[in-house]
């Protein structure tokens, strides 16, 4: 049983709930990416994964990575996005049963005694997250303004 | 089971202070204790912003997406309500005897994910409190200090959860948003790639999840004295069981027992459950109270989940985890265990039943078959009931001529624990907050107590930046008198806005 996926040099993981509201920025994001490989033939070095949070065994998904991109709404994020570096952190944000990029980052570091691949998160801003709504109208331009971003950028097309 | 300190004499005259929102445990919840001027508990409540909407979201879409269209109701369960959902859909497809194939595909979903969210939850939430102590400092009180100091526990608590999620990818057909489930059966059987797969792990994922039992049961012995009592409240319990009594978390009959380990009903047909159970409302917070209907709502509120599964059965099936249960059993002294702690051990004993059940399944040749679909007459109306790792879950659905849902109701495994963690948390107020100052730790306490119920209290919202967690101090008026705040990083002090305006 092989996962073309695991062999990947860049992995995208873009998370969030697709029925609520403005959480869903991060599948749409996955699945613009998805379709720009299914329809376009792009980045073909990228891996795509999705879920409702980040957790622990998300840790074992960063191996063998050059590279790993987080993609998540953000209630605080500067409209449309922001993209920078995570680094491993002992984030001991009380976050439910979720956790922070930096986080697993970290996890990453202590069950593999070794540092995790360069990571970055691109925080798109998001504004209502209640469940059964659509991404909202600000929301859905700032994720086309995100998309762009990646599209032109050395993010997923790196030389 | 008493109403004592659910409402005060004359709340206007006490202070109130509110921990929100929870920490580790899903979504939003708070809790509000109101003090006298000696500090003394008059009064303890645990908020919870409900679920409600979930009917809402799933009305006038039609009876074939439900299984996969209420897995976003929650991001930490969403294989118990795609399952529940699934069982409730056999119905309306006139499906009342699914394949044996089909079945036991969906056990195996089962499986994995109680074991995936039981180990979630012992190694990452919870483990911190035990294997430190409830007053450890805040900075070290989670999942990198554990594996800070047992760095084999913590891999082990990650490669456990990955298992499950491994499970739940091969017989959901993906990691997420599964589609494996459906009306009727299931829509794949399993390849022999994807059993020997699985194989591979097992026997290392069974004997992880004996050390996980081995460690819990040395843990609570340690200090067993005080883990029996801590949190601890007397309550009848109810739970799926199996006709010859053994443990079951997917197909059965419900159960209930009083305080004392005595028969309230028994096997009882899960599609009636309407008789049995009703769902109270209380002024002050958004979440339903059920309880037994022939004991009324004030006696009749009851505890679901690991603790009542393990208490209510006569034995498991699997080895290890019988002889588990019988020291667990023991533990209780010839009445059931009702310490809520105790949840953390018998959570463990379900994860080493899962694995070794896990294990049994992927020998069975009817998970190769491709008989995967049965149907029959519809009806309008389909009941689903299984034990999620948190509790019971019901989902009830009736449709019109047209297959489109006209009405829904779902009891989730969290709304039927609402009055049992009320009662813990008053518990541990009267026995360890009552007239001292209000400190972190002491705070930490109450967070514990509910915990250990491992309660989900929202979905899967987790935009970045919203979880702080804060405590307020209001006079009798009202009045913001002081404030504390659990900062992102764990660190305690005082708002900034506060700090700000000087």
């Amino acid at each position: 049983m092989t996962d073309e996926s695991r062999t990947k040099p860049i992995l995208v993981f873009a998370y969030g709930n697709p029925s609520r509201g403005d959480d869903a920025l991060g599948p749409a994001m996955y699945e613009l990416i998805e379709e720009q490989q299914q329809k376009a033939g792009l980045f073909t070095d990228v891996a795509l994964l999705t879920d409702f949070q980040l957790q622990i065994e998300h840790a074992t998904d960063l191996q063998q990575r050059q590279q790993v991109i987080f993609i998540d709404a953000s209630l605080t994020a500067s409209p449309p996005y922001e993209f920078h570096p995570v680094l491993p952190e002992q984030d001991l944000s009380y976050t439910t049963h979720a956790m922070s990029p930096g986080a697993v980052l970290y996890v990453y570091q202590q069950i593999n005694r070794q540092p995790p691949p360069p990571a970055y998160m691109l925080s798109i801003r998001g504004y209502a997250f209640r469940l059964g709504e659509p991404i909202s109208r600000r929301a859905r331009a700032h994720l086309q303004a995100a998309f762009e971003f990646l599209m032109r950028g050395q993010v997923l097309n790196p030389e | 089971m008493t109403d004592q300190l659910e409402t005060a004499q004359h709340p206007e005259r006490l202070k109130r202070v509110v921990i929100e929102p929870l920490t580790r445990v899903e979504g939003h919840g708070k809790v509000t204790l109101l003090l006298d001027d000696a500090n003394h508990i008059k009064q303890a409540r645990l908020h919870i912003v409900e679920f409600r909407g979930f009917e809402k979201f799933v009305q006038g879409r039609p009876y074939w997406e439900l299984p996969v269209l209420v897995q976003r109701l929650c991001g930490i369960c969403p294989v118990s309500h795609h399952l529940v959902a699934a069982k409730a859909t056999d119905m309306l497809v006139g499906a009342t005897q699914i394949t044996p194939a089909a079945e036991k595909i969906r056990r195996l979903m089962h499986y994995g994910q109680t074991l995936q969210s039981h180990a979630l939850h012992f190694f990452h939430l919870c483990s911190p409190d035990l294997l430190f102590g409830f007053d450890d400092e805040v900075r070290h009180r989670n999942i990198i200090g554990v594996i800070e100091d047992h760095p084999e526990i913590a891999k082990q608590g990650v490669l456990l959860r990955k298992y499950g999620q491994e499970v739940i990818r091969v017989t959901a057909g993906k990691r997420v948003h599964g589609t494996g489930a459906i009306p009727g059966g299931v829509n794949k059987s399993i390849s022999t790639d994807e059993r020997d797969y699985l194989l591979k792990d097992i026997d290392q994922i069974i004997a992880w999840s004996q050390g996980s039992v081995e460690l819990i049961k040395r843990i609570f012995s340690d200090q067993f004295d005080y883990h029996m009592a801590f949190a601890t409240i007397d309550s009848n319990m109810m739970s799926m069981i199996r006709n010859d009594g053994a443990f079951e978390i997917y197909h059965g009959g419900l159960r209930a027992k009083d305080p004392n380990g005595q028969t309230i009903f028994d096997h009882v047909d899960c599609n009636t459950y309407e008789q049995y159970l009703r769902e109270g409302v209380k002024s002050w917070s958004y979440m339903k109270f059920p309880f037994i209907h022939s004991l009324g709502s004030e006696n009749g509120w009851y505890r679901v989940g690991p603790l009542a599964r393990v208490n209510n059965c006569d034995f498991f099936t699997t080895p290890l985890a019988e002889q588990a249960r019988k020291a667990f059993r023991d533990a209780g002294q010839g009445r059931p265990v009702q310490a809520s702690l105790a949840y953390h051990w018998a959570r463990l004993i379900e994860l080493l039943h899962c694995a070794e059940a896990i294990k049994d399944l992927l020998f069975d040749d009817d998970l190769l078959s491709d008989d995967l679909l049965v149907k029959g007459d519809m009806q309008a109306r389909g009941i689903g009931v299984l034990e999620a790792p948190r509790g019971t879950l019901i989902h009830d659905y009736r449709i019109n001529a047209d297959g489109l849902v006209e009405k829904a109701n779902l009891i989730v495994s969290t709304t039927n624990n609402n009055q049992a963690m009320n009662e813990s948390i008053r518990q541990v107020a009267n026995h360890y907050l009552d007239g001292k100052q209000l400190t972190e730790p002491l705070l930490n306490q109450i967070e514990v107590a509910i915990r250990a119920y491992d309660p989900c209290l929202s979905c899967a919202t987790h935009a970045l930046g919203k979880m702080p967690l804060e405590v307020q101090l209001l006079n009798s008026e009202g009045e913001l008198v002081d404030r504390l705040q659990k900062r992102a990083d764990g660190a305690i002090g005082i708002p900034a806005d506060r700090e700000n305006s000087g």
